[in-house]
């Protein structure tokens, strides 16, 4: 018999990003809400004080800040005719855990998309044609628009502190700024980070080759910040210390440095670690949710937490999770295609080129996540679908991110890789090396997605979720196109040697190393209940009453890092849930 | 010979009969400043803001005990001094007080029962409280405040400080002020500000030296040692007056943010002043931190011009300050940063110039300025090697909230090693103040001042 708390006006099921805007925005309505959260509580110091947090054996390599695959992890196939089989070593991804959730460990890529990749199915219809749309892609429109959603993206920007430079300022595009970005109506809230020598050669190369380099848009303090809520962060010192770990500076975009503190403010607003939500629980009409169950990692017990509202603001792969062991959507049928749960996986297609300088020293240990310059000239807006043969793009970006020695130590081809030749490498080449990025979009397809294993259990007996996931050529070719276009200018560049990594068509996805933590869709946005899991608004198209956060809202993955997205996201739905839901609680769409 | 014996004589009868009368003839109780009109009434809310002006919270709630229900530990040169039950309870606290019995506690320090309270209870400052102020603080105490059965803490220091009808004598010289309150008529918030600082926030008690006797030298803002900075458990509370003073350096709205929020673009409140910004100032209303800021500015004579806001809603933007030029030469090195460093600037490299910046400038609102900063030149060092050995915290406030939190550095660092750096920091930039010693950090590490 589980234990019952008493009932609350909200239950917030994780208290990262998302879940910490809803709270605060929610609290402001005078809602009395609790948050639930699987993971420990998190604050700047004493959790990722100096310099115990900047121990890359222990959180970059053992990666002690993620969810443990002991704990919570997914079952993992290429396609229907495997196996899946536990994720039990983190490699491809890194889904976070505790107070803050990846919105501590991220590298502070802050993005908008495209208009276009927002209305992507009517941009490729309207200009070649929906034949050249491959049949095992599932592509559609968002159901908001990118002008809907400007000043939501203003709003996160603003809360999360970012750093950059505006390249179109209310349709005026301003050299230095990234001229293939959507309008914006104010600029970055704060000035751009510095540039490292590195990403000025790259600069200079792409200049040279006719491209349009900016400041890529950083999460990370380039002057003392004070956001809109009250909350702060110092200027970043460029440690390096950015992906995998917590800032120790206050100089990150994180809810730590954004809304929690604020939140915790409210009176209204209470919040339990420790509290793992094993499912949403569903009033006898089917038609709304009555609370969650948790499991109370302290008391060793389960507990009933009723409530009238629940977010779901966990991760992405978590929030799918709970919505398929809850009922929440009809899971997806990749066979039939019918269902929406689950449908629409997407992750993201990289590569790119690594150059090594004898003559230059590009001190790699400065730098911070989202350091650097970018290009966006072959970016989705920019790309001839059509004439190229695939859908999709890339924004590319050169700046030194970590110098760390265990996992950063990249040598020319051919070097040991262990003994005393790689020794005499290192010894050669550390601090030589840089390199360009290339960060690519990735669609949906009927065959990529999620649902409950048949096999695997997790510790409270329920069925793992299960992914099925393979590269597609679509963005095999994506990547290969970006391959083609960079080569040049890396050859411009003068370097000693250099070497390309992009996977080519016909690569199969390989689930050990690390590649992004950018895991999408699942209970996608849609403007019907038959091809998607929720509303433009966020809201359960089958339970008025849950809204469910995050990336898990992407039709499909754009070309960029997805927390600037999933951030306006979360203002357009609680801005919904204040001025259309409270007064009148029914579906919205 | 015989007479002269009658005369002395005479002497000791009335040296004894004075003595007698002096511990047991009641002391009279001051008169009311202003008599208020039998009907009058406080306005809504007023007693309890009273109450936070006057910071009764920090005193008298123990940590972790119920509100104003005594029990705080006040650390006094003549030993502890424990802080009494202020809630109703008729036992244990002020619920059987007559508003008379209360204003006499609050303005000449006696209980009903003729006890002299010690002066941790400013009563020195609080003799300045407008009438309407103490009775609307009386009617709050008694009609809104929980009963809390807590028994007082008997106070017991050692001899001669045990004697309470000596105050009685110390009185005569601290309390030659008052009662009511007197305006210096200048701008309405400076004087508003004049009232909260002299009155309520008894900013005197330890902003301003002490005498020869330990009484306040400078109660009031025409005394010219007003504020002028003293020394408060091991903390120095700076002068708040003359060039070099934060109220000169900083502007009104600076000074305000620092108030309400226990940060501005300079400085964090730590130690005592965290417990001011924490319990008192944070809930005053923007008016009166800008009012007290207003009047500090202009305490030397200035005119003052009043904004009208500070710690407005962000976005804020604020670039870190340049080295100027008493701070140049430490930055240069700093940035040069050649292998031959002294200790103590290596340390800092390694330890503090992350957020503190080799210009010693912080930044703004988050990381505190090191150059010209009290907290580090001051007389005291103990504030300084506690905050490097243990860390410090600004605390949530309404308009700033969040939880500022300085890491502490005691596992990090020897003794030897934040004597060398609390050394450096005292000379560097400019900052000209005295050596730290091992031994002053061994004590630090054993008994913090905060």
């Amino acid at each position: 018999m589980a234990r019952q708390e008493k009932k609350k006006d909200v239950v917030i099921v994780g208290l990262g990003w998302t879940g910490s805007i809803a709270g605060i925005e929610l609290a402001q309505e005078g809602l009395d809400i609790v948050a639930l959260e699987r993971g420990e509580d998190q604050s700047v110091v004493p959790t990722f004080k100096y310099p115990n947090q900047i121990d890359e054996l222990k959180y970059g390599v053992r990666n002690t800040n993620f969810q443990h695959p002991s704990r919570q992890t997914v079952t993992v196939r290429r396609n229907e005719g495997e196996n899946a089989l536990p994720y039990r070593v983190l490699g491809s991804f890194l889904p976070g855990n505790g107070v803050g959730g990846a919105g501590t460990h991220w590298n502070g890529l802050n993005w908008r998309p495209q208009p276009v990749e927002l209305q992507l199915r009517s941009h490729v219809r309207d200009h070649w044609g929906e034949q050249i749309i491959p049949d095992d892609m599932v592509l559609q429109d968002y159901p908001v628009t990118y002008d809907e959603m400007e000043p939501f993206f203003t709003r996160f920007e603003k809360v999360a502190g970012i750093s950059g430079y505006a390249g179109n300022l209310k349709g005026e595009i301003r050299e230095g700024g990234n001229p293939f970005e959507g309008w914006r109506s104010e600029d970055y809230p704060m000035p751009p980070m510095k540039t490292t020598y590195d990403a000025s050669l790259f600069a200079e190369a792409a200049k040279k080759a006719g491209c349009h380099p900016f400041p890529a848009p950083a999460g990370i303090a380039s002057q003392a910040y004070t956001n809109p809520y009250g909350m702060q962060m110092g200027p970043c010192n460029y440690c390096g210390f950015c992906e995998r770990y917590g800032c120790y500076q206050y100089s990150k975009s994180m809810p730590q440095t954004a809304t929690l503190d604020a939140l915790k403010a409210y009176p209204n607003f209470s919040y339990r670690t420790g509290a793992e939500v094993l499912r949403v629980e569903m009033a006898e009409d089917g038609k709304t949710a009555t609370g969650v169950t948790y499991f109370d990692h302290a008391a060793q017990e389960e507990v009933f937490q009723p409530a009238d509202i629940v977010i779901l603001s966990s991760y992405q792969l978590n929030n799918v999770h709970l919505m398929l062991l809850s009922g929440i959507g009809q899971p997806y049928n990749a066979v039939t295609g019918e269902g929406v749960t689950g449908k629409n996986y997407a992750y993201q297609m990289n590569g790119g080129i690594t150059l090594f300088f004898k003559d230059k020293n590009f001190n790699p240990f400065v730098g911070h996540g989202a350091n650097g310059q970018a290009i966006d000239d072959y970016s989705i807006s920019q790309i001839d679908f059509g004439a190229e043969g695939f859908i999709g793009g890339a924004y590319w970006r050169a700046g030194t991110f970590n110098g760390q020695p265990i996992r950063s130590m990249p040598l020319p081809k051919g070097t040991p890789t262990w003994g005393a030749g790689w020794k005499e490498g290192i010894g050669e080449w550390y601090g030589h090396a840089m390199s360009i990025g290339s960060h690519g979009s990735h669609m949906s397809y009927k065959t990529n997605h999620l649902d409950l294993d048949p096999t695997y259990k997790d510790p409270h007996g329920r069925p793992l979720m299960r992914m099925t996931f393979n590269w597609n050529q679509n963005d095999l070719r994506m990547n290969q196109f970006q391959k083609r276009m960079m080569e040049p200018i890396a050859e411009m560049m003068g370097a000693d040697s250099w070497q390309a990594g992009f996977k080519d068509v016909g690569a199969q996805y390989d689930v050990r190393p690390y590649q992004t933590t950018h895991n999408t869709g699942g209970h996608i946005m849609s403007d019907s209940p038959t091809t998607g899991a929720v509303n433009k608004f966020s809201q359960a198209w089958d339970k008025h009453n849950v809204f469910c956060m995050g990336a898990g809202n992407f039709v499909q993955n754009t070309q960029y890092n997805p927390t600037g997205m999933v951030g306006g996201l979360a203002y357009h739905t609680v801005h919904a849930i204040r001025t259309q839901y409270l007064s009148n609680p029914r579906p919205l769409v | 010979m015989y007479k002269a014996l009658r005369i002395l004589a005479g002497l000791v009868i009335l040296g004894v009969v004075c003595l007698l009368a002096f511990i047991f003839v009641p002391v009279q109780r001051t008169e009311p400043a202003t008599e208020l009109a039998a009907d009058w009434t406080p306005a809504p809310g007023q007693g309890e803001y009273v109450m936070n002006a006057g910071d009764c919270v920090a005193c008298h709630t123990a940590p972790d005990g119920e509100t104003l229900a005594g029990g705080r530990a006040i650390e006094s040169p003549m030993g502890t001094i424990w802080s009494t039950n202020i809630t109703p309870d008729k036992e244990n606290g002020i619920g059987d007080w007559s508003f008379a019995d209360f204003r006499a506690a609050m303005i000449d320090g006696v209980t009903p029962n003729g006890t002299h309270l010690y002066p941790a209870m400013p009563y020195e400052n609080y003799r300045l409280m407008k009438e309407e102020d103490l009775r609307a603080l009386y009617d709050y105490l008694m009609a809104d405040v929980k009963p809390v059965a807590v028994a007082n803490k008997e106070t017991s220091l050692s001899f001669p400080f045990n004697m309470r009808f000596g105050i009685r004598a110390w009185n005569w010289l601290a309390l030659s002020h008052g009662p009511g309150f007197t305006p210096l008529e200048k701008t309405e918030a400076e004087d508003r500000g004049q009232y909260l600082v002299e009155g309520p926030g008894h900013c005197a008690a330890c902003h301003s030296p002490r005498n020869t006797f330990m009484a306040q030298d400078g109660v009031t803002a025409d005394n010219g040692s007003f504020l002028s900075g003293g020394v408060i458990g091991g903390w120095n509370a700076p002068s708040l007056r003359g060039e070099g003073s934060a109220p000169q350096q900083w502007s009104v709205e600076e000074m305000a943010s620092y108030l309400a929020t226990g940060r501005n673009a300079h400085s964090t409140a730590n130690g005592e002043m965290g417990l001011v910004v924490e319990h008192s100032l944070q809930y005053l209303t923007d008016e009166d931190n800008i009012a007290i800021a207003a009047f500090l500015k202009g305490i030397d004579g200035e005119k003052v011009a009043v904004p009208s806001s500070f710690a407005n809603a962000g976005p804020i933007v604020t670039p870190t300050a340049p080295a100027d030029d008493a701070g140049k030469a430490t930055a240069e090195m700093l940035t040069a940063a050649e292998p031959g460093l002294p200790e103590g600037a290596r340390l800092y490299l390694d330890n503090c110039s992350a957020c503190h910046f080799v210009t010693g400038k912080g930044a703004a609102g988050i990381f505190p300025e090191l150059q010209g900063n009290h907290l580090v030149t001051g007389s005291e060092v103990g504030p300084l090697v506690s905050v490097i050995l243990h860390g410090a915290e600004v605390m949530p406030t309404a308009k700033r909230p969040m939880h500022l939190v300085m890491q502490g550095y005691a596992d990090r660092l020897s003794d030897d090693e934040v004597a060398e750096l609390s050394t450096w920091l005292r000379q560097a930039w400019g900052n000209d103040a005295g050596a730290v010693s091992a031994a002053d950090v061994a004590a630090q590490r054993e008994a913090p001042t905060h």
